[in-house]
């Protein structure tokens, strides 16, 4: 495949070239520093004691024995967490506390592996050896796992208030004022009849009642016209998200403040969060937040189970309160296996109708979502809004219930929902292009959305739209790429050897809007940034201020960045989730440079005479247009003290974050600072797109399958930085690819007990398992919503990645031969040797 | 007892420098004492506390046991001898490349640097339940987890099972036992040579051993007759992960074709029962033979016969049957224009 892998050819002077990180010598050297490696005088260690039950209620814990024992020096139970507090959104909205939440520790055990209790202690093996002489009387309770056995007339629960989330619609807003958030989702009982699962034929998917549904358009109208109409059940994975540093974490208090090393998606985000998990509030009852020291500098992966840390993180920090100690509680792989968060799997089942030219008519979708034990999971609905962007249907129905089981807690893994939407439609428009006799490409792009795209379900009686779309261009770059004609156009089998080449496109959301930004341009020239995002992985910590450094004419070697700790005056900045970073906070790094540009101008013409407007900021000088009167950054800067007020920042603007405000504060006087939020408008709904191409070859004696090729194209707006953007497209397309070829849980379903729990049991995707030369490229369009043009790009390559594969594999052996991912040899050998699909469909977890 | 994992108890270790030291430290522990060569099977236990033994003999000071020395045309292998060391040996390349094939296709590079040869064939079972702490047969129980109506069991056995199903997972086994090799085990009373296909057993014989290694023995080397050097050798490997996976099934063979005729032969299969198994129904078969499709079809359909799935293994039955069908005719490679 010809390889184009660096759109390095930016017209910019920073954004869109490549550069080293910060953060890189010390990465590679291991000189980084992940929250384990922390050591501070006095510290002791924690471990945890897991629910050996899938669903149980404590009756007593008799502790007394493991806490005579030397070296023994605390326990912490549920009963010594502090209540659910509300939390409070940036713009002071109250979020009430979800009572039937995760609270780190229970009495009453959801799934097995679930931490009962910590014992605190000098060294690990004291903490073992205590636990083991720990006697719980527990009260075994009713156990599910599979959503559809709890759906049955008569099925368990797995919680004793019912088996699904309801969620109530939102009030009516007020003229005027914003719409009303919806109130928090409850759990209710809900049975489907034996009707329901008897109108299912072999292999499809019951529908009984569902939770939630919305629609747009005369669906039915459109199935009836169709000229095609296909009737599909799949099923997509449970996945952990299995970053490879666990949610280890160490704290101590010094002066009532809690200092906390941790991993996370976001520095500034989880101050508030850890406040409001240990009750620390202001007067106001909102997080208070000089209570709390978040240090993470380097955080080893989240994708999505660390978005503001993990409610685990209150284990530490609670029992160092109580023993007086600092304590490091570091969490196993297996215990990460329990309370590290996993993709819901979902089980679909879609009608779409098809004109004998491959447009869609309409989709009626129902998706039942594994809910896991704990907060509602949104996917199951989510696939609906994701597919109708990506297949822009002009009429829709979407039904959906998440049913709670006995299984670890889910939580939204990259591309959350995006990618079982994907999932579930991408095999019917594989069948479909196969049954009118249309290229698979083609067919994509018939139904692809161009432009301000609409999305979802009508909000007060319109439906909302993107900003924009590219994803043909992408498809059509692809299909070039690729060689997609030549290769469709090559034998297909020889031997014992099968090939096949599949498309896939995929979407989700790719920023979002609103966040702080803060600098100081100093007497010594330099600009000092301060950046409130995690660093995991993706480098936008580092990224997103090239776009200041740029508008300034600062050179790179001349911006110190300040991130991973709370200590460093952070400002408030997004949580590094459904890539809303590079979107997100490029605004506000846009934002804050036309801050601080504005005051150079500002300060230049009170100097130099004329016009704040009659200069410009270039070259690390400000100076007259066309010439003239100017000043350095370096005396700028110091005239910035001089002058005090807005310019060095002991006068800020209204409307920035809390956090940005104190940050900026101590801050001042240094010089120049800017701060400012991201007020500017966008029109529409800011999504990021990739089309995925892959071959594969697959052997029909041992039903094992190879991925001979993969090239991803993103539709990301604007490239900010190529390494970090092709490090993202390509290894969020192996998470992706990893759901197709074998990651996935086990549970035996009588004891409800998982059974993969470890690497080689759970089947993450080796590095062998991919191509060793996969390709990406970007269409590199900006997006004309935001200055930069920038979106995020994690959670698109998912889907891509995970549906290039199977339809490949479609393909390459004809429809009904799996209906459920991943597809590994076992099911491929039984159906070729069966002649139909033969591994059960619906069977949660095997 | 409440659980928690992944802290390893502790123990007394011994870390002998000589066989006989290591032969006597055994003698005296006794069934109190565990051997630990590389360490990649019995950390998994030890961290997971639950085998908690009073006593870890590590051999991994025994500079004796390590090594692969050539005696009459022949190797003796030292049971220490990495699973790296043994793909990487030249003669092994040369004349017994299926042991450096089945061995290579082992885990992976970083185990393989530090799992042995010895701790290859001697590695207990993988059967999740099993391995899980689960009470059952294998761990002295009275049940099969694996065998019960919602027991997910893709990677169990298909034949030979008796009350338990779990099956051996060594991808070297098969190739020694191709290869006619020999274990040469010691204890404090001496040394006894077995050969490799009687080094394994079956929950029939006892349900709690892979081997027949007891208390006090020691497996110090292999031995590898000249009988196959240079013959016809297959090895196939097939596993959901192309690194760090265990075998859903893994084939051996070796053979010796005269004219077109297959005038030696021995094959064997791994992770279809609780012990590699030599087949030798199908060598009688095919000896004498043409080396064609049509006899390794005639093969791969005789291999399964009594063959019995579980629920969730049904496709081992035509993956032992193509399998063997490719250790005796070989597989058709794509001729991709």
């Amino acid at each position: 495949m010809p390889a184009k892998t660096t759109p390095n050819d930016s017209p910019h002077r920073l954004v869109g070239k490549n550069y080293q990180t910060p953060d890189l010598v010390a990465k590679v050297t291991g000189r980084a520093k992940y929250a384990e490696d922390y050591r501070v005088d006095g510290m002791l260690f924690a471990r945890l004691l897991l629910s050996p039950m899938a669903h149980a209620r404590i009756r007593s814990i008799d502790a007394s024995e493991a806490l005579a024992m030397p070296g023994v020096k605390g326990i912490l139970t549920a009963d010594d967490l502090p209540a659910p507090a509300d939390a409070i959104t940036d713009q002071g909205v109250v979020i009430p506390a979800n009572k039937l939440g995760d609270r780190g520790l229970t009495n009453e055990p959801m799934y097995q592996g679930e931490p009962i209790l910590a014992v605190c202690a000098v060294d690990e093996l004291t903490c073992a050896e205590a636990i083991e002489k720990i006697k719980i009387d527990y009260e075994r309770l009713p156990h599910v796992v599979d959503p559809l056995v709890s759906l049955r007339p008569g099925g368990p629960n797995a919680r004793v208030q019912g088996n699904v989330w309801m969620r109530p619609a939102a009030p009516p807003a007020e003229p005027g004022k914003p719409p009303l958030p919806p109130p928090p989702a409850q759990v209710a009982e809900l049975k489907w009849t034996e009707e329901d699962f008897a109108a299912a034929k072999d292999g499809q998917m019951p529908m009984g009642k569902p939770a939630e549904e919305w629609s747009f358009g005369d669906w039915e109208a459109g199935l009836k016209s169709a000229d095609l109409v296909l009737d599909e059940t799949f099923v997509s994975p449970n996945t952990s998200h299995q970053p490879l540093e666990t949610r280890t974490t160490m704290a101590y208090w010094q002066n009532g403040k809690v200092y906390v090393h941790t991993g996370t998606q976001s520095t500034a985000q989880t101050v508030p969060a850890i406040a409001r998990w240990l009750g620390l509030l202001d007067e106001k009852k909102q997080p208070d937040l000089t209570k709390v020291v978040v240090i993470s500098e380097y955080t080893g992966g989240g994708f999505g189970s660390k978005i503001t840390g993990a409610i685990s993180a209150v284990i530490p920090c609670l029992l160092s309160k109580k023993v007086g100690a600092p304590v490091m509680m570091r969490i196993s792989r297996e215990e990460e296996h329990f309370i590290g968060r996993a993709r819901p799997s979902v089980h679909g089942r879609t009608r779409v109708g098809f004109t004998k030219d491959g447009r869609i008519t309409a989709i009626d979708m129902y998706t039942i979502c594994d809910n896991g034990s704990y907060d509602a999971q949104g996917d199951g609905m989510t696939a609906g809004r994701m597919a109708s962007l990506m297949y822009q249907p002009p009429a829709m129905r979407m039904r959906g219930v998440s049913v709670i089981t006995n299984t670890s807690p889910r939580v939204s893994q990259s591309q959350p929902g995006g990618f079982q939407g994907i999932v579930v439609m991408e095999p019917i428009l594989s069948k479909a292009a196969r049954k009118l006799g249309i290229d698979p490409v083609q067919i994509h792009k018939i139904n692809s959305p161009e432009g301000k795209a609409e999305i979802g379900p009508p909000v007060r009686g319109k439906r909302p739209y993107i900003t924009s779309s590219f994803i043909r261009e992408a498809l059509d770059r692809g299909q070039e790429l690729f060689r997609w004609d030549a290769r469709k156009a090559q034998v297909k089998r020889s031997g014992t050897k099968v090939r096949g080449i599949g498309v896939a496109t995929s979407c989700f959301v790719g920023g979002s809007i609103g966040f702080d930004g803060l600098f100081v341009i100093k007497p010594d020239g330099k600009m000092y940034v301060q950046s409130g995002i995690g660093n995991l992985g993706t480098e936008s910590v580092h990224d997103c201020n090239r776009v200041a450094a740029e508008m300034l004419g600062m050179p790179w070697d001349k911006v110190e960045i300040a991130w991973g700790s709370s200590t460093k005056n952070l400002p408030w900045a997004c949580p590094s989730g459904g890539s809303q970073t590079t979107h997100a906070m490029t605004r506000a790094a846009y934002i804050t440079a036309t801050d601080a540009i504005q005051k150079l101008q500002q300060i230049a013409a009170k100097d130099l005479g004329g016009k704040p407007d009659d200069y410009v900021v270039a070259n690390e000088r400000v100076s007259r247009k066309g010439g003239g009167a100017g000043m350095s950054l370096a005396q700028a800067a110091k005239r910035a003290i001089e002058l005090g007020g807005i310019y060095d920042g002991h006068e800020l603007p209204k409307g920035i974050n809390k956090m940005t405000a104190t940050s900026a504060t101590a801050l001042a006087g240094q010089g120049l600072l800017a701060v400012a939020r991201d007020t500017m408008p966008r029109d529409g709904l800011t999504h990021s797109f990739v089309a995925g191409f892959a071959e594969v070859e697959v052997d029909l004696e041992t039903g094992k399958y190879f991925i001979k090729d993969y090239l991803a194209v993103a539709d990301v707006g604007t490239v900010l930085h190529p390494h970090a953007l092709g490090g993202q497209v390509l290894g969020r397309s192996v998470l992706g690819i990893g759901h197709a070829l074998g990651q996935k849980w086990v549970y035996d379903q009588h004891y409800g007990i998982p059974l993969a729990k470890r690497f080689h049991h759970n089947r993450p995707p080796t590095i062998l398992d991919v191509p060793s030369n996969m390709q990406w490229d970007a269409v590199n369009i900006p997006d004309p919503e935001t200055p930069i043009g920038a979106r995020g790009i994690g959670e698109p390559p998912v889907g891509a990645g995970c549906m290039a594969i199977l339809n490949a594999l479609s393909d390459a052996l004809g429809d009904d031969v799996f209906r459920r991912a991943p597809v590994m040899a076992d099911s491929i050998l039984a159906s070729l040797e069966a002649g139909h699909p033969m591994e059960e469909g619906l069977t949660a977890h095997i | 007892m409440a659980i928690i994992r992944d802290i390893m108890p502790a123990f007394e270790l011994f870390q002998p420098a000589t066989v006989g030291d290591a032969l006597g430290l055994l003698d005296q522990h006794g069934s109190d004492a565990w051997v630990l060569a590389g360490g990649l099977d019995s950390f998994d236990w030890l961290k997971d506390r639950i085998k908690r033994p009073k006593v870890v003999i590590d051999l991994s000071q025994i500079a004796e046991l390590r090594g692969v020395k050539e005696v009459n045309g022949g190797l003796e292998i030292g049971a220490m001898t990495t699973l790296t060391e043994v793909v990487r040996n030249p003669i092994v390349k040369e004349k017994f490349s299926i042991l450096a094939t089945g061995a290579e296709l082992a885990a992976s590079p970083q185990i393989r640097n530090q799992g042995t040869i010895g701790g290859n064939v001697s590695q207990d079972a993988r059967c999740w339940y099993y391995r899980g702490g689960w009470k059952c047969y294998r761990a002295g129980g009275n049940i099969c987890f694996a065998d019960t109506p919602t027991a997910v069991n893709r990677e169990h056995a298909i034949l030979h099972a008796d009350r338990c199903v779990a099956v051996n997972p060594s991808d070297s086994a098969p190739a020694l036992i191709a290869l006619e090799a020999q274990m040469v085990i010691r204890n404090a009373k001496g040394e006894r040579v077995v050969n490799a296909e009687d080094y394994f057993v079956g929950p029939a014989i006892d349900i709690t051993h892979m081997t027949v290694l007891k208390p006090g023995d020691l497996l110090t080397a292999i031995r590898i007759p000249a009988t196959w050097a240079g013959a016809q050798f297959y090895f196939e490997k097939v596993r959901d992960r192309q690194v760090w996976d265990f075998p859903l099934m893994n084939v051996a063979s070796a053979m010796v074709v005269n004219g077109g005729n297959i005038e030696k032969i021995r094959v064997v299969i791994n992770a279809a029962a609780a012990t590699p198994l030599r087949l030798t129904a199908v060598e009688d078969a095919v000896r004498g033979q043409p080396r064609n499709t049509a006899t390794g079809e005639m093969a791969g359909k005789l291999a399964i016969v009594g063959a019995e799935p579980l629920r969730y293994n049904g496709y081992k039955l035509p993956l032992m049957r193509n399998l063997v069908k490719r250790a005796i005719s070989g597989v058709e490679e794509p001729k991709w224009a």
